[in-house]
């Protein structure tokens, strides 16, 4: 490629606007330091894109020049190879990053605090909504005992000692009986904790001729206080108690008579 | 005065230097810059980054590297693009063809710079409107030949010859032979 061709490219104007790879570049800074036309050229080239800018810029006002000159000239000046030590500049400069360290070890430690306080008043939350529910649950027992408590003093409920059969024979357990409010309520008290898969499960019985009616399975004897409301069942004659399997039985199994009074 | 005559100068580092590069280039640059800002305001504050980038910088350019105006118009339109980014400017990167420097002459609304402005704009419009978007993208938005080439839909080979002619013209009537 001769010289004109070579400027007629197009490559020297791609040159001067900077579009050239490093490798290309290299290329054409060879050629204009061997060929006195091509930096001709690009500087033709430079000129006229220099006086395009030139003339579509705004005016720029002339403290731009000072505003510049300033930052410049006092800021960048001070190192023409050696340094030189200006102990109050020195220190505002520490003082600058001593400043900056201060504050971010002020900010990290302020994160830390608010994250802490955060915490906290997520875990007092936390502890708040637990001590509700356990009040809650509380004055749930406590309903449930001062029920059972007026039941027991009530003048019109009758108690039905049950006493311990063959299975086991200490063991003893109470009926309540409400006649007016046709309330049963029954103290498991005095059986002893069921072995695991199995429940106890009360009887009303009426005796001639022996007809066994359920009138409730109690899962865990040891809740509640042991006082437990079942269902009523008017004209019942006797009590019993057996131990069923989880869930309860249709009829007693009577070996697992636990125990039994009549009214 | 040449660029080696002004380069030897600046090394020097001293308020007759600045003056030397400020008379040459500020306003040339602030001209790329205000053509990507659009804001008279903050392109004065992109022009004052990139003299002091200059400035700094200055020990880390050589010839070998091309021309002293390429690096630093190079310097100017880094510059205000990264500024564009970092403000999530109205005008994303993706509209910066919207408007071309012909444009600029249009909302230029100083008084002083008015006559000069029309006088101007009439030099400029003789350049064909294909013209002033070719040169618009790749000398004053930094765009690659294949960014043109896709922004103008014209074939990329063509691209470096349309901008010389391009070049050519506008030298033709600034009479820069």
């Amino acid at each position: 490629m001769n010289t004109e061709e070579y400027i007629a490219s197009g490559i020297l104007e791609l040159y001067v606007f900077g579009l050239l790879s490093e490798s290309e570049n290299k290329e054409v800074n060879d050629m204009a330091h061997k060929n006195e036309a091509v930096q001709a050229e690009i500087l033709s080239i430079e000129k006229a894109v220099i006086n395009l800018s030139y003339s579509v810029a705004p005016h720029l006002s002339a403290a731009n020049y000072e505003k510049i000159r300033q930052q410049l000239i006092d800021k960048h000046n001070n190192n023409n190879g050696v340094v030189k030590m200006e102990p109050k500049r020195g220190m505002s400069q520490y003082m600058g990053w001593a400043a900056a360290v201060i504050l971010s070890f002020g900010l990290a430690y302020q994160y830390y605090q608010t994250d802490e306080a955060t915490k906290e008043i997520q875990s007092a939350n936390a502890k708040t909504s637990k001590y509700e529910q356990l009040v809650a649950s509380l004055e749930q027992k406590n309903n449930q005992a001062e029920n059972a408590l007026n039941v027991v003093r009530d003048n019109a409920t009758s108690v039905v000692n049950l006493a311990g059969q063959e299975v086991a024979p200490q063991s003893y357990a109470k009926v309540y009986l409400n006649k007016n409010k046709r309330e049963i309520y029954v103290d498991l008290a005095g059986l002893p904790t069921p072995p695991k898969g199995k429940v106890y499960q009360v009887w009303a019985l009426k005796l001639d001729p022996l007809t066994p009616t359920s009138i409730g399975v109690i899962a865990d004897k040891n809740a509640d206080y042991g006082i437990f409301k079942v269902d009523n069942n008017d004209g019942a004659q006797a009590f019993g108690i057996t131990l069923e399997p989880a869930g309860g039985s249709p009829s007693p199994t009577m070996e697992q008579l636990y125990t039994l009074g009549k009214v | 005065m040449t660029q080696e005559e002004l380069l030897a100068q600046i090394y020097k580092k001293d308020g007759k230097a600045f003056t030397a590069l400020y008379d040459m280039y500020s306003k040339s640059l602030y001209g790329v810059i205000y053509n990507l800002i659009k804001d008279r305001e903050e392109s004065e504050d992109v022009l004052q980054e990139v003299f002091v980038k200059i400035w700094k910088n200055i020990d880390s350019y050589n010839e070998t590297k091309g021309r002293f105006f390429t690096w630093i118009l190079n310097i100017a339109r880094n510059t205000s693009i990264d500024r564009l980014r970092s403000k999530s400017h109205n005008n994303s990167l993706k509209n910066l063809s919207a408007d071309n420097f012909v444009h600029i002459l249009d909302h230029n609304t100083s008084v002083t710079n008015k006559i000069d402005a029309i006088g101007i704009k009439e030099f400029i419009n003789k350049l064909k409107p294909k013209c002033i978007k070719l040169i618009d993208l790749l000398f004053f938005k930094g765009y690659t030949q294949q960014e043109a080439s896709e922004e103008l839909e014209i074939p990329l080979g063509t691209v470096k010859t349309q901008n010389r002619n391009c070049i050519s013209e506008l030298r033709n009537i600034l009479q820069v032979q």
